[in-house]
């Protein structure tokens, strides 16, 4: 099969790509655009290292055709951060100790990334685990992980209330 | 992954025409093909991307009161819809029971209805499994069988069906809209899903080519919204397969079943409709004693096809407890744990 012609939206930038109808958008970040970020665990969508929000929504990008995200709009763990300064998420993961080899990490933040755009979780630690159980780590960061997360929420929710006002 | 060609049609009738060519595959969410065709499971020659075909991501109520459910709504999407939730329950608890957030939010209604078995030997090339190569025999028989069919096996194969969304879906008489060569058709998804008999590798009643394009409600579905549960029994609390689940669905009038309604997941190549343990509850009085009576109704003709015998208590018991908690009463919100039997349900503790 002959290459097809895609159009991709990745953090915030405009690729127009030629992609082989086999590869997976996982592997066209890593592989060809050098977005490492985004790791790769068990490539079957059983880990959640590659999670990626898809037009605002999580996905795991092992199990997806880039083919057919043609036109999506990407946002991956390179695009997170506001330049050098970190997203709430981040700098909570950080203050909680949510991460340890850093292999799971990224994908657990695009995750909480998404769920907090779900607004289905709130500030319930169960919700929270339910929400987030996607996302396999092998060292058991799960503690700090819902402690981060909590307090993560609670500053969006400030930062909200203080654009509001 | 093998080579493919990759089209993505228009419309309908391009998509149809295109999947019924040999060798074809529909590419909805991916979850489950691309999980296949990198185990080198399935390889097809021609994968045919429905995701943007027009008109089949919607959720319409229907004038019958009944509803109809595009075969490309996101399971997600369609569990967290407010009036789905609160009209079917125990159809939003199980979506919400299944795979992962990130699945669910790429997984289809379409999608989810014809996920293969997650039967280890099937999804090892190196087994004999007669589902994957026909004639090849089954290395799950006298194999590692313990989470196999007890219900419906056959000799040839003793796999199960590994959807939670089809359990209450059967239950509650949902029905596959289907647009083939020669037009649309309308099949109960009590006879979509087929035993295995002597050709297990005919898994549902799809010619080639034909589009599931919608799943359907009919009106009494949502009778069943105030006492309606799922239940699943897994090896860890979330994010995995159901080893045994059930869907219980009644409605209660003075202590007496007006209308009960309940199905099996994990225990047959299909959801699995106990008929014969809603006439023991219809008319009776709603209590542990008729719930187990049930429940004995229900798990009557099953045997096991290996290490699970196991699986014929637990089945009993899932529902006896689902029973329970349906008769205690559809919760305000959706459980932390959706269809976990250790949630906080009042009244829900087996002790029959
Ligand atoms: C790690 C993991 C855990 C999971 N856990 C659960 C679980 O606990 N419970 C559960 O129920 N499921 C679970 N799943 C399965 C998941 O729900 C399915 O993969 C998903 O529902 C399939 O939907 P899809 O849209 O991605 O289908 P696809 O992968 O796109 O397609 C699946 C099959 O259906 C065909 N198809 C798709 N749409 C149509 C259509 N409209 N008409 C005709 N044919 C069509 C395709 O050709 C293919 O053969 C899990 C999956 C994974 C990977
Ligand atoms: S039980 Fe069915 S799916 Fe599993 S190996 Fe046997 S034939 Fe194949
Ligand atoms: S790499 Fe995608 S889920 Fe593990
Ligand atoms: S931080 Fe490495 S596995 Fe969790």
């Amino acid at each position: 099969m002959t290459s097809l012609p895609i159009t991709l939206t990745i953090n915030g930038h405009r690729h127009k790509l030629e992609v082989d109808p086999r590869v997976t958008l996982l592997d066209l970040l890593r592989e060809r655009l050098d977005l490492t970020g985004t790791k790769k665990g068990c490539d079957r969508g059983q880990c959640g290292a590659c999670t990626v929000l898809v037009d605002g929504k999580r996905i795991n990008s092992c199990l997806a055709l880039a083919v057919s995200q043609d036109g999506a709009n990407v946002l991956t763990i390179e695009g997170v951060a506001h330049g050098e300064e970190l997203h709430p998420v981040q700098a909570a993961f950080i203050a909680h100790d949510g991460f340890q080899c850093g292999f799971c990490t990224p994908g657990q933040i695009m995750s909480t990334l998404g769920l907090i755009a779900e607004g289905q979780a709130g500030d319930d630690p169960e919700r929270i685990r339910e929400g987030l159980s996607g996302n396999i780590c092998r060292c058991a960061a799960y503690g700090g992980i819902v402690e981060a997360i909590v307090e993560a929420q609670e500053k969006l929710a400030t930062a909200d209330r203080r654009t509001a006002a | 992954m093998r080579d493919f060609d990759y089209i993505r049609p228009a419309t309908i009738p391009d998509a149809i025409a295109a999947a019924a060519e040999p060798g074809s595959a529909y590419l909805a969410g991916g979850t489950n093909l691309l999980d296949l065709m990198k185990g080198g499971i399935t390889s097809p020659e021609r994968i045919v991307d429905i995701t943007r075909l027009p008109e089949l991501n919607r959720i319409e109520r229907l004038d019958d009161g009944g509803l109809r459910i595009g075969a490309l709504v996101r399971n997600a999407d369609l569990a967290h819809d407010a009036a789905f939730a609160k009209a079917y329950p125990a159809v939003a608890e199980a979506l919400l029971s299944g795979a992962s957030a990130q699945l669910r939010n790429a997984a289809t209604v379409g999608g989810n209805l014809l996920q293969r078995t997650r039967c280890s030997y099937f999804h090892d090339t190196a087994s004999a499994c007669n589902k994957r190569e026909p004639g090849a025999g089954c290395d799950a028989l006298g194999g590692e069988n313990r989470l196999h069919a007890v219900l419906g096996w056959s000799d040839a194969c003793i796999a199960t069906h590994p959807s939670d969304f089809c359990v209450p879906l059967v239950a509650l008489d949902a029905v596959v809209e289907i647009e083939g060569k020669k037009g649309r058709r309308h099949v109960t998804l009590a006879e979509f899903h087929l035993l295995p008999g002597e050709t297990p590798q005919r898994e549902n009643a799809l010619e080639p080519g034909d589009l599931i394009v919608a799943v359907r409600l009919p009106a009494e579905a949502a009778s069943f919204a105030a006492n309606a549960r799922y239940l699943k029994v897994r090896e860890r609390t979330s994010y995995a397969f159901a080893v045994v689940s059930a869907a219980a669905a009644l409605v209660v009038d003075g202590g007496k079943i007006r209308a009960a309604r309940l199905a099996l997941g994990g225990v047959a190549a299909k959801p699995w409709r106990a008929r014969s343990a809603e006439a023991v509850l219809l008319g009776a009085d709603a209590n542990a004693a008729t719930f187990a009576s049930a429940a004995d109704a229900a798990l009557a003709d099953a045997s096991p096809s290996g290490d699970n015998a196991f699986k014929i208590e637990l089945a009993r018991r899932i529902v006896v407890r689902a029973l329970i908690s349906a008769l205690a009463g559809t919760p305000e919100r959706m459980p932390a744990l959706p269809a976990s039997p250790f949630s906080n349900i009042p009244g829900a503790r087996h002790d029959a």
